[in-house]
């Protein structure tokens, strides 16, 4: 079994020392997975469960509960996007903004493009209401946007 | 008041790198602290006590009182969990106080945890807030460095350390037993209380779960006192046993239908009228509002004709909103349908609904349905009933709930029905449509 990398194993025992036990280090392993291979396969949950002292069944559960880890039918992009659709976006044109998007980049909520290049997420209230309609790349949000720079931003032209 | 009022928790926002060390402690920084380590434990708490202070993340209870729940002489661990989960639709405050000050936050945490006698303290962070992870991560180990965490801070033998646990996008993570679940590395299903989590809370130990405002709101009470902060915001109302004072600055959010969105720090109770038209440039396009969300969508909506209600911790409860939440306002126009607003929120607690209690998880996929029926065109002045019966039987006030998820599902429709009944039943008989084209609800 390899499906984990022997520094992501590392990054995680690292952390050991953080937690009173092993189980809290499931979120923090399932992130570094998913950076790393732009999806949490089978076998990584397996090899999670097993460096934790738990069985794959409650990484699996955990990991279905947030709906944020993707299977390796269904990696993510070089980029996720994630675009905003609740109240303060949606008054500013949050849900023309996902709709328009997905329709240039032939998506729907979830899929990521042909080249491989951008997954777009349909995300609820990203806590940067201040520049509706936003949109989340990663983990860095960007305010005020228009379609024309999500898209851009898609097929990673800026 | 409002125009002498000298910004408080904001006060360093613009300057210069306002996240280092350096500068803030040239800015008076960890004074709070220094005082509080020449203080006993429990005098700390007294102090946090004195000066009133309400937790900022949307329930609204009282600080010191929630420390006081912790057992005495405990033997082991007592853990601090910080609540950056902020995702209360319209709600950013704790991601400016952390992308602009830092240390600000952070010095409450430790003054938190020296009062609660936690050595450990887990900052739960939003996933979304990576610039607030990078920015935390930078200023922690600054402390680090500095004699400010670790081994015995600042010579007074108190030793803390803080760990950053980031979130996976959902909103129960929000729920303080929600949040604990979360980070124990288990599905976020908010737990039946009690036990409440100073009595057994994180790995089964007891456990203060804290906002990430309200530990900047502690930083300056060390500071300057209790008495400086109560001369702040609105005295308790000796006519109403239930009310415990609206004391402090808070951070008010304002969005939606304004011509200047943004973070405005202000004494508590300024009304929503004021803090529109004075603070966010009125509403966009020479309009009016129709309906302005006094606090996170979840608190309901107040209607044009309630606008001077003040927004402190009793002001929207007495407009029939279930409280203040986060201070969240999202204002929106006379050009807006309330039955897409109301769609929208509908969606939102659908969406993030834990699906732990029946009444929950179908009463908001339901209400969600219902609506968007109505937007097709199909709706029938008996889908109102049926959204109105919904909403007064999911939640922990009817009792058919474990968390408050569903209260604040339900409040939105309860306030929308009798508050706009005529715009609802005007669009379904007169057989509008607004529905736009509509993804499926999964990510």
């Amino acid at each position: 079994m390899n499906a984990l990398s022997e520094v992501t194993k590392q990054k995680i025992r690292s952390q050991f020392a953080n937690y009173p036990n092993k189980q809290a280090l499931t979120l923090p392993a399932l992130h570094l997975v998913q950076d790393e291979q732009r999806c949490v396969s089978r076998a990584a949950v397996a090899e999670i469960a097993e460096l934790l002292e738990l069985s794959p069944a409650q990484v699996q559960d955990t990991l279905s509960f947030y709906g944020f880890f993707k299977d390796e039918k269904n990696p993510l992009g070089n980029r996720r996007i994630w675009v905003c659709r609740s109240l303060a976006c949606m008054l500013r044109g949050g849900d023309e903004l996902l709709t328009d998007v997905c329709e240039r980049l032939h998506v729907a909520p979830g899929e990521t493009t042909a080249d491989g290049e951008a997954t777009i997420e349909l995300a609820e209230c990203l806590g940067a209401c201040d520049g509706a309609p936003c949109i989340l790349i990663d983990d860095e949000l960007r305010l005020n946007v228009t379609v024309d720079e999500v898209v851009a931003i898609a097929e990673n032209r800026s | 008041m409002n125009e002498t009022f000298e910004p408080v928790l904001l006060r360093r926002v613009g300057k210069p790198n306002p996240q280092l060390l350096s500068g803030y402690i040239a800015d008076g920084g960890y004074q709070g602290l220094r005082k509080a380590l020449a203080l006993e434990p429990l005098k700390v708490i007294e102090t946090v006590l004195n000066s009133g202070l309400r937790g900022r993340g949307g329930a609204g209870f009282n600080t010191g009182a929630k420390w006081m729940f912790l057992p005495k002489n405990v033997v082991g661990p007592i853990y601090l969990c910080i609540n950056g989960d902020e995702s209360e639709p319209g709600t950013f405050n704790n991601r400016i106080l952390i992308e602009e000050d830092p240390h600000q936050v952070l010095e409450g945490i430790v003054i938190s945890g020296f009062a609660t006698g936690s050595s450990t303290a887990y900052f739960y962070l939003r996933y979304e807030y990576g610039r607030c992870y990078r920015v935390l991560k930078a200023a922690i180990d600054e402390m680090y460095d500095n004699n400010l965490l670790g081994k015995n801070i600042l010579g007074s033998g108190y030793s803390l350390d803080i760990h950053l646990h980031r979130g996976a996008c959902a909103y129960i993570c929000g729920e303080e037993t929600g949040l604990i679940e979360s980070l124990e590395g288990k599905r976020a299903w908010p737990r039946i209380k009690p036990p409440f989590p100073a009595v057994e809370g994180a790995f089964k130990r007891p456990t203060v779960v804290n906002n990430v405002e309200t530990m900047a709101c502690v930083t300056h009470i060390l500071d300057r006192g209790p008495e400086w902060f109560k001369t702040i915001g609105v005295a308790k109302n000796p006519d109403d046993p239930r009310d415990s004072g609206s004391y402090g600055p808070k951070l008010y959010c304002i969005s939606g239908h304004v011509n200047k969105p943004g973070l405005v720090e202000l004494p508590l109770g300024i009304t929503a009228r004021e803090l529109i038209d004075k603070h966010a440039g009125g509403v966009w396009k020479g309009r009016q509002a129709k309906a302005v969300v006094p606090g996170g969508i979840s608190m309901g909506f107040l209607s044009a004709s309630e606008l001077d209600t003040p927004l402190d911790f009793a002001g929207p409860g007495r407009a029939g909103c279930l409280g203040l939440g986060t201070a969240a306002v999202i204002v929106i126009d006379d050009q807006t349908s309330m039955v897409d607003v109301l769609y929208n929120t509908c969606r939102f607690f659908a969406h993030e609904s834990c699906g732990q209690c029946t009444p929950c998880r179908e009463g908001t996929a339901w209400s969600a349905k219902i609506l968007h029926r109505i937007r097709e065109g199909r709706g029938s002045l008996q889908d109102l009933d049926t959204l109105t019966d919904i909403s007064k039987t999911m939640g922990t006030m009817p009792g058919t709930t474990i968390c408050g998820l569903a209260d604040g599902a339900a409040w939105p429709i309860k306030n929308a029905l009798a508050k706009f009944r005529d715009e609802f039943e005007e669009y379904i008989k007169s057989g509008r449509r607004t529905a736009v084209r509509e993804f499926a609800g999964t990510h």
